[in-house]
């Protein structure tokens, strides 16, 4: 026998109805430099970021969800560099559209809505580590790091793959700030990007993928088909492996894909959807990288 | 054609004249009813059953009470009238009765000072519920029994057999309406025991009856008002805010607005009923058509709605718009737990379009024969017998003249470059030029117009001349579709004079106008204000003794004898008109008979670019020839056919409600996929203009048939391209690709 | 907290408590309902403003993050009942129907224009891929956005 708002209600529901009160006093700081967030961030740990508001602002609005602490990071002008060597975690998807990372660009110009883009930024699509976050597999065929930091213990470096430890889970700690992502030296020129979705604008990835073509060989790295972003690790080094790309290889090479990847099916998808894309689109992509 | 040139009038009929409503439109200054409030206001919250079925155990509605700044909690107990209300059936209770029927059902509603207080204490409320197994399969409801209607057409000869058969098994998904405009009420106590209520509706009179009946209050004590409409599509037929928050201002004498939020407005109407339609076409070896045989089961969720209805359109038009002598249906709409459907455009014709379609497609393959060919060699024309009811069809029905158009239009090119916005998957650059197959498709469809089965269908419409310009009340909704601008139109052309406004009543001031719905209003709402304004006119003339009116007075062999002013020197001069259409029937028990007021017929040819392999579609064109009868609005309807258009693309491709045991699963915009502007197609309409037996200037409603064959065409288009025969929509990239 | 944005040209104040969106500040204390809600997620562009020169949904804007702003909502477009070229040119191609997309369509589409005055039809469709319209198919919109980026500037 159940009692009040079950969860078998599900989704949206449940969670608003237990949500705390919308009139709470609120605490709110809009951290004019890096100093003051880190400031701010150690000396209230639970604070939550305020960057683009995509994902935060959607909880406050659908879920009723009501952060007693926030702080902006909007004015904070230091996390909004793209550089050589890192991309601030402030940079918006509209910026990124035009930046020299092919790949990068191409998924930031999947991302939401124009105006979903203009407010957007990469640092919200690591804190949020959802499995579909559009600019996830770039970091992972990048290998890139995340970037955090935090005042008592300064800046730590954390390999992407100790970063993200599940859906919607990082390694991130509670007085840290993720404040970009590092640029490997070796980044391949040679880099594309595809998303699936069941619409031209506006869709959460279906299935989104990566190809890097480098002097190591190529590396590939999918979104939407495991809890957080992944590396196909036995394709890359089957395909690695042969001299020539044929369309055998290629064949094979997909098929090592679609098994690699570990989908579920829910309502946006089915598991052998998401397999079939997955090697469809990184056969598809190690070809754009050849071209 | 008949003459539309009236003396001196510049937007009348048949011109593009702009909508009355447009500038505060883009303003921003058009009050929707979500923008209503009131001095002193408070705001009322609705808690909802958590369960698709499950027994009410425990309503404890103390906790919220006590909270401050809370006014009223209010259960089924309280309502003071008819427990249950419904258009056509009174089968939901306003509030749950003991036992939910469906996800989301409305347990109790709370008036409270600000919006989140309402939320909160809705939240507070103690229920104890015992979880029941839900009904979710409407093949076994109906085995079960638990239908809420149940029909048969019977007619020819059971034993007729063609030489060539093709049998297939169709789905439709559950599409929602989706109007922008969430669902928002405000009522506003009257000081005198009554109150104003401001609402959204399809048919504020039908909204009206079941709000008294509840209240246990008379027709004068309660006023609905039309609020701003964001669109409705045929989600606002059945009631939502409307009792509660009635309910909640007489218990508080304050005025209390409830607006819904995306997902609650989800939650808080009928959709699309979803289908299962099993179909046997038979044919000689010319292909006529010589047997349908067809067994229809639609989901109608937890309560009727206009289910019966929607279950004998679907019955209907079985076949299409074609003739067969031979035709079998049985149909049935199931009584179930899953969300409750009702009216959506196209109204039961959408999803038995689909399935006639992709069989007469089939038919033709496997007569070796060209697909159009065989819609021509059987489509319905007048004086023809409806396959299914029988009913001869009266006035004009142009089917082999719109199929000729359609085809006539010039195919567009292959796309060039590799502009990615341009391909299959857009700017997710799935998708190279060289991996695009394209595929022409073709389908046909037929709209019955206004309501059926002998219902007393009618339209109320006073047209008053004051000094200062023509007024036309009416209570017909506008939902944006452009009525305002018509009923303009029609009284301007009639009455000789450009100045004239639509005002609407509220329900005492006028009588019923009927629903926006069924593609009626401007035939029936149309025809009222055409009636009402001949019958102005002619008083005028004859009461003057002249032979014209134009804007500044009568007219006797073009020499004014009287101004305006002296035509309303003892004050405004009026004409009420209750119009109707030609007497339908019920049908029989064989479902025989004149059920229908009229017919209108459309088809369209849709253009795709498939990536087969990733199962990715881009629907490049779908153009339409459509029968209007008459063109009141040429702009109007190029608004109305392309937007009509849009919404059977996203059945086709990518709309479906995902409900698993009776619960919603994507209750949002970021789950429930609607076309974007790069999802939509390129249009290129034609309008064939034959005139037809009862509307104002010989005009159609072309309200629905956009949308009903524009799905076909596209599955159509998917089948010609990919070489499959896809049998269900929406068609989601697992369904081309082979992976589910 | 207090808040000052230049709202539609003028200073205007408010205090917030919450985390509440600048799209309902907007429509329930700055008394501007022309702002639509519709979704509350930013997926269909109906309270689109223009934020500091950028077309943003308004809902995903903490109205306390807003401090400091320039903020243009559809009311501020028109100036002395004189209709702004994007509404003139939805008005005259019958762009609008039930309308309740048409603000965010109107603030999103003359920031299009501002950033390029001569946009191609797919660069129509992209800019103005946030705003869902459900009634009119978006042909109408599109030719009355064409017709603008045709004219000479």
């Amino acid at each position: 026998m159940g009692v009040g708002v079950s969860t078998s209600y599900g989704r949206s529901y449940s969670d608003r109805a237990f949500a705390t009160d919308y009139r709470m006093p609120m605490e709110f700081t809009a951290a004019a430099n890096l100093d003051e967030l880190l400031d701010v961030k150690a000396q209230q740990p639970d604070a939550q970021l305020l960057a683009g508001g995509t994902d935060l602002m959607v909880a406050v609005n659908l879920a009723h969800h009501r952060p007693e602490q926030i702080v902006s990071l909007g004015r904070v002008e230091e996390l909004k560099d793209v550089g050589s060597a890192r991309i601030g975690a402030g940079t918006t998807w509209a910026r990124l559209e035009q930046c020299q990372y092919t790949a990068l660009a191409q998924a930031a110009r999947t991302v939401g809505s124009p105006q979903i883009r203009a407010a957007g930024t990469i640092g919200g699509n690591i804190g949020t580590a959802s499995p579909a976050g559009d600019g996830l597999p770039w970091i992972a065929a990048a290998d890139a790091e995340i970037i955090v930091e935090s005042k008592e213990r300064g800046e730590r470096i954390v390999p992407w793959r100790e970063f993200f430890t599940g859906v919607k889970r990082t390694s991130l700690a509670s007085d840290e700030v993720i404040t970009g992502v590092t640029i490997p030296d070796n980044l391949p020129d040679a880099q594309e990007f595809a998303k699936v979705g069941t619409r031209n604008a506006m869709v959460i990835a279906t299935v989104s993928c990566v190809v890097m073509r480098g002097d190591d060989g190529f590396r590939v790295a999918l979104g939407s088909v495991a809890p957080t972003p992944m590396r196909a690790t036995r394709a890359e080094e089957m395909i690695n492996a042969e001299s020539t790309i044929s369309d055998a290889v290629l064949e094979e090479f997909g098929r090592i894909v679609q098994d690699e990847v570990q989908p579920i099916t829910d309502h946006r998808s089915t598991e052998a959807y998401r397999r079939h894309a997955a090697g469809v689109l990184a056969r598809r992509l190690v070809k754009r990288t050849l071209q | 054609m008949t003459t539309r040139t009236t003396t001196g009038v510049h937007s009348g009929i048949g011109t593009s004249v702009g909508r009355p409503d447009g500038e505060p439109k883009v303003t921003g200054n058009f009050a929707y009813a979500s923008d209503l409030s009131a001095d002193n206001m408070l705001w009322g919250a609705t808690l909802r059953s958590p369960y698709a079925h499950a027994r009410l155990v425990k309503l404890d509605i103390a906790p919220a009470l006590a909270m401050a700044g809370v006014h009223a909690v209010l259960t089924q107990d309280d309502v003071p009238g008819e427990p249950r209300f419904g258009q056509e059936e009174q089968d939901q209770p306003v509030l749950c009765d003991g036992t939910a029927q469906y996800w989301g059902e409305p347990v109790a509603v709370v008036a409270a000072e600000d919006e989140e207080t309402a939320r909160l204490a809705a939240a507070a409320i103690v229920v104890e519920w015992e979880p029941l197994e839900p009904v979710v399969d409407p093949d076994a409801a109906v085995a079960n029994g638990a239908a809420f209607r149940e029909m048969k057409i019977r007619r020819g000869d059971e034993e007729a057999v063609g030489s060539i058969v093709v049998e297939g098994f169709y789905e439709t998904a559950m599409q929602d309406q989706a109007p922008l405009g969430p669902e928002a009420g405000l009522a506003i106590p009257d000081g005198e025991g009554g109150l104003d209520l401001y609402i959204t509706s399809q048919w504020i009179h039908v909204d009206h009856r079941q709000i008294i009946a509840c209240l246990a209050m008379d027709p004068d004590q309660i006023r609905c008002h039309p609020a701003g409409i964001g669109g409705a599509f045929g989600s606002r037929e059945d009631i939502s805010v409307h009792i509660h928050v009635a309910m909640l201002s007489l218990a508080t004498g304050r005025p209390v607005k409830m607006a819904y939020d995306r997902t609650e407005s989800f939650v808080g109407h009928v959709k699309r009923h979803p289908a299962r339609m099993w179909y046997r076409h038979e044919a000689d070896d010319e292909g006529n058509l010589v047997k349908v045989t067809a067994r229809l089961v639609l989901d109608g969720g937890g309560y009727a709605h206009t289910s019966r209805a929607v279950l004998a359109n679907a019955a209907f038009f079985t076949v299409g718009a074609y003739r067969c002598d031979n035709v079998f249906v049985e149909a049935a709409v199931a009584r179930t737990n899953n969300p409750p459907c009702g009216a959506m455009r196209g109204f039961g014709a959408v999803q038995t379009c689909f399935a006639s379609e992709m069989q007469m497609d089939r038919l033709a393959e496997a007569l070796d024969m060209d697909p159009l060919d065989l819609r021509r060699r059987n489509a319905l024309a007048p004086g023809d017998a409806v396959a299914t009811s029988g009913q001869i069809i009266e006035g004009s029905l142009p089917t082999i003249a719109a199929i000729d158009a359609v085809e006539a239009i010039p195919l567009p090119d292959l796309i060039e470059g590799d502009d990615p916005r341009l391909l299959p998957g857009g700017t997710g650059l799935t998708t190279p030029a060289s991996s695009v197959v394209r595929g022409v498709g073709y389908a046909v469809g037929l709209k019955n117009l206004a309501f059926s089965e002998g219902f007393d269908d009618f339209a109320e419409a006073r047209v008053v001349m004051t000094t200062s310009g023509v007024e036309v009340h009416t209570a017909a909704m506008e939902v944006g579709q452009g009525l305002v601008t018509v009923c303009q139109q029609i009284a301007r052309t009639v009455l000789g004079t450009d100045r004239v406004a639509v005002v609407w009543d509220d329900t005492s001031q006028i009588g019923s106008a009927g629903s926006t719905s069924a593609s009626r209003q401007t035939q029936m709402t149309g025809g009222a204000v055409h009636a009402a304004a001949v019958g102005l006119r002619d008083q005028i003339i004859a009461a003057h003794g002249g032979d014209e009116l134009r804007d500044d007075g009568v007219y006797l062999k073009d020499e004014r004898i009287a101004t305006i002013d002296e035509v309303c020197v003892a004050g405004p001069v009026d004409c009420l008109v209750q119009f109707r259409h030609p007497e339908t029937f019920p049908p029989d028990e064989n479902g025989q008979g004149d059920v229908h007021a009229g017919f209108v017929v459309a088809a369209h040819r849709a253009v795709v670019d498939v990536d087969p392999e990733l199962g990715l579609v881009r629907v490049v064109r779908v153009d339409t020839a459509q029968d209007v009868g008459t063109a009141l609005n040429p702009q109007a309807i190029t608004g109305q056919l392309e937007g009509g258009i849009m919404q059977g693309v996203g059945l086709a491709v990518m709309e479906q409600l995902v409900v698993k045991e009776g619960v919603i699963l994507n209750p949002t915009f970021t789950d429930y996929l609607i076309p974007t502007f790069l999802d939509a197609p390129d249009v290129e309409t034609r309008i064939i203009e034959e005139g037809d037996h009862w509307g104002p200037f010989g005009a159609k409603g072309i309200g629905e048939s956009p949308t009903i064959s524009s799905t076909p065409a596209i599955v159509a288009a998917i089948n010609a391209a990919t070489g499959q025969r896809l049998s269900k929509v929406p068609v989601l990239p697992g369904d081309i690709a082979g992976s589910g | 907290m207090n808040v000052t944005i230049t709202l539609n040209g003028e200073a205007r104040m408010f205090d917030v408590a919450g985390p509440e969106s600048l799209l309902s500040v907007l429509r329930n204390d700055l008394d501007l309902p022309g702002t639509k809600d519709a979704c509350e997620q930013g997926e269909c562009g109906s309270c689109t403003v223009n934020m500091d020169g950028e077309a943003l949904c308004s809902c995903l804007v903490m109205a306390v993050d807003a401090d400091g702003s320039i903020v243009l909502t559809v009311e501020g477009l028109s100036s002395e009942g004189e209709l702004h070229a994007v509404q003139d040119a939805m008005l005259k191609h019958g762009a609008v129907q039930c309308g309740f997309c048409t603000p965010g369509i109107v603030v999103a589409g003359s920031r299009l224009l501002e950033s390029n005055p001569h946009p191609t039809e797919i660069e129509i469709r992209e800019a103005l891929s946030g705003n869902i319209c459900r009634c009119t198919g978006y042909g109408a919109i599109l030719r009355a956005f064409e017709d603008l980026a045709a004219e000479e500037s």
